[in-house]
């Protein structure tokens, strides 16, 4: 049967019987029924396409019958569009030419995913102090203030928060633009956090070289359960607040079990921002990967 | 997830389309949305309604074909159809599958006049 209309194989088009499929992918106006019917009629205004042939009889040609109510010659009143595009294939196009800019520069750029109270902030603000006068911007994206912005300037590292309003995830225009503003320097990274939120950012892609989810210790193990997408995501997650691991009876294996559940290939890394914990792990990843990208 | 962001991507797509091809009305518009898309039929059913207000799709009629998740069995290296992210493989059992397809969300056709 063929794929486009449902009809059965054989076709009359172009004066000879061919395949429906090779009607169609030629292009060609063809009746439909079964195909010995159709040798009889060897008139091409009679054959047209399905959509444009009168269907009251072949002694009452009635046009005007479909949903628009007229007929235009040479223009059915209904036509199928096979758009077969992605739904976000704008957002798609905007992260591709961020990564492109980000690669050719040598920018390790990186989505800080998480749910809010993670502790995104605090971490970044460290992981800026114990990086030095390594060369790094950061976009901030919440959904009001400009507090994380503000917590990340005094570090003296450049910061451009966006505010999304009602958004629940950052896009990549939003984070085209900011790069704009950033103008990131060669060979440097760039921390993008996103809007704490464990669903949204997940489906967005902003052009980053890898997703770090953030989980602390506090939040539950099921978590990665719960919100699989987002650490199928991801790349490293990192266990933060390790220091309050023993007050919330945490159980640390059962974290990387359920992490490593969604996504085997996921990196994982024990930390705390708070005592410095794990921190040089971080750093040293960090540092791998921004010499891969000069690679 | 975020529904509403979703139908003005897909109100955008119809915009293009509508210049591209030169129709006033979209009559059916079919999208194609993998198991793991993290896709709320009814929450984008109301939001296609409300967004393609005033474009050529207001009023359109929404099909949505759902595609199955597929995911890739860590442990015997075949990819198998599964119905739930945390499904274990049909085949071996295991437990390490991770999705590969099924997260697709696409606009396939639409009849437009």
């Amino acid at each position: 049967m063929c794929t486009v209309c449902g009809c059965s194989e054989l076709v009359m088009a172009d004066g000879r019987v061919m395949s429906h499929d090779e009607a169609h992918g030629l292009g060609l106006a063809h009746s439909h029924g079964p195909a010995p019917a159709l040798v009889a009629l060897p008139f091409p205004h009679v054959q047209a396409a399905h959509q444009t042939l009168p269907a009251n009889g072949t002694d009452h040609h009635h046009y005007g019958n479909g949903s628009a109510g007229v007929s235009v010659p040479g223009m059915s009143q209904t036509r199928l569009i096979e758009v077969e595009t992605s739904i976000l294939a704008k957002n798609d196009g905007f992260a591709a030419s961020n990564r492109r800019l980000l690669e050719a520069l040598g920018v390790l750029a990186l989505n800080l995913v998480s749910s809010p109270g993670s502790g995104k902030t605090t971490l970044l603000c460290r992981t800026i102090e114990a990086l030095g006068n390594v060369p790094l911007a950061v976009i901030e994206g919440d959904q009001q203030t400009s507090a994380d912005a503000d917590r990340i300037r005094a570090t003296g590292a450049r910061a451009i928060q966006i505010n999304t309003g009602k958004g629940c995830h950052l896009d990549a225009q939003m984070v085209g633009h900011a790069i704009d503003s950033l103008r990131p320097q060669p060979a440097s990274f760039l921390f993008i956090e996103n809007v704490g939120n464990l669903v949204c950012p997940a489906a967005f892609d902003l052009g980053e070289a890898a997703k770090v989810a953030i989980l602390s210790v506090t939040e539950g193990e099921d978590k990665p359960l719960k919100y699989p997408d987002m650490f199928t995501a991801a790349r490293l997650a990192i266990l933060n607040k390790l220091d309050l691991a023993p007050h919330c009876d945490a159980n640390l294996e059962l974290y990387e079990a359920n992490l490593r559940r969604v996504n085997p290939k996921i990196e994982i890394l024990r930390l705390s921002a708070r005592t410095g914990e794990g921190m040089a792990e971080w750093l040293a990843w960090l540092r791998a990967r921004l010499q891969g990208m000069a690679r | 997830m975020h529904e509403m962001n979703l139908a003005e991507g897909v109100r955008n797509i119809v915009e293009d389309q509508a210049r591209l091809h030169g129709f006033a009305r979209v009559s059916v518009l079919r999208l194609e949305i993998g198991r793991f898309a993290g896709v709320e039929r009814s929450a984008l059913e109301f939001a296609f309604d409300v967004v393609m207000r005033g474009s050529p799709a207001e009023g359109a009629r929404l099909e949505m074909i759902e595609l199955p998740g597929r995911g890739l069995c860590y442990d015997c290296a075949a990819i198998v159809e599964i119905d739930g992210r945390l499904d274990p493989c049909p085949l071996c059992g295991g437990e390490r599958v991770i999705p590969d397809g099924g997260d697709e969300m696409r606009i396939k056709d639409m009849e437009v006049m």
